[in-house]
């Protein structure tokens, strides 16, 4: 078979080293859930550390959460899991061929992420503000119990690496919503889409864990 | 190929992520109310089961593990049995020791105050902390 011919026998986002549009696709999730394996076990040294912390200082753990503010916490969970809903449904948009709804939805996630942003930003000047910060950099004194530096330590590290994942799913959304308006997509391709769903549905699951862990001791 | 194995899409009904979506909002809200009644031990039990039903719901209908190759649920499921193997190993080390030998207690005891009223280059040389140097080395 010709090169010409072998183009003509498939669709144009079939590459040539796939047999099938099925195999490509299986292909591109496996190797993205190899990704986001990795990335739980980036944030499990994580949740390992906060694990070791948490049994050496119970009590400072408890009297050092209670400044972390309950109500700006339970917004952002909302917000980002509102955020997962709407990019759930902007590629069950895509399956339907809406291109237009697919862009809308995409927005509102990205709109949704910002949000989350701002508030985690309100919530880490208050506390640069008051010296609620990692290791010797901590100058607050309103905590009772050994050692409240360690809390705040922990307490940026997760946030701050989730904050960094989700400002990555933002630039990724961002990528998606332009190859959307480009018709890279259609109801038999939509790929790039969805994997772009399994990263930024991670980055719901790992928050879904350290709002309780942190804002909600007991 | 037949034409239905090159459109193997499984299109999950809209109403299905509404409901997915309400009940992580429910849940949420539990958490929350939950997180105020004290309950001693039992709070971080209850808060990680919800988080635990959370995740599940996310990963099964979000994700899409529920329809997908079930080969991605095997990678998810070895992901979270070496996090509990790492976080497990890790616990029995660190909440255990000096308990079989006393003296190695010394370095790694939680309650130092080693950033207190020193600066940080000082700290780790505390004279209480570690024991005098030897002699002659």
């Amino acid at each position: 078979m010709s090169h010409a011919d072998s183009h003509a026998a498939h669709p144009k986002h079939l590459a040539h080293h796939f047999s099938d549009s099925v195999q490509q696709a299986e292909s591109a999730k496996l190797g993205m859930w190899i990704f986001l394996l990795t990335e739980i076990l980036l944030f499990g040294g994580l949740f390992c550390a906060y694990a070791v912390f948490r049994a050496w200082n119970h009590e400072m753990f408890y009297s050092a959460h209670k400044f972390l503010d309950v109500t700006l916490g339970s917004i952002n969970t909302v917000v980002l899991i509102t955020s997962s809903v709407t990019m759930a449904l902007s590629i069950h948009a895509m399956q339907l061929g809406k291109k237009k709804q697919t862009l809308i939805l995409l927005a509102i996630t990205l709109l949704l992420a910002a949000v989350f942003l701002v508030v985690k930003y309100f919530e880490y000047s208050h506390k640069f503000h008051l010296g609620q910060l990692p290791g010797k950099y901590y100058t607050f004194t309103g905590v009772p119990g050994d050692n409240p530096h360690i809390f705040f330590s922990v307490y940026f590290a997760m946030t701050g690496l989730h904050g960094i994942h989700v400002l990555g799913g933002m630039g990724a959304i961002i990528w998606m919503m332009l190859r959307t308006a480009k018709n890279n997509f259609s109801p038999e391709y939509y790929t790039p889409l969805e994997l772009t769903g399994l990263y930024w549905h991670l980055v719901d699951l790992i928050w879904i864990f350290l709002f309780p862990l942190l804002y909600l001791i007991g | 190929m037949s034409h239905e194995q090159s459109h193997p899409h499984h299109i999950v009904p809209l109403k299905i992520y509404l409901a997915v979506g309400a009940a992580l909002l429910i849940l949420t809200a539990v958490t929350v109310a939950v997180s105020f009644i004290d309950l001693g031990g039992l709070n971080i039990v209850v808060a990680l089961a919800v988080a635990a039903v959370k995740a599940s719901l996310v990963i099964l209908f979000f994700m899409h593990l529920k329809y997908d190759n079930k080969l991605y649920m095997i990678i998810f499921l070895v992901a979270i049995v070496f996090l509990a193997i790492f976080i497990t190993f890790t616990m029995f080390d660190t909440l255990d020791r000096g308990v079989i030998n006393p003296e190695m207690d010394l370095h790694i005891n939680p309650r130092a105050k080693i950033y207190q009223n020193m600066p940080m280059d000082t700290a780790a040389v505390s004279s209480d902390t570690l024991p005098p140097p030897a002699s002659g080395h």
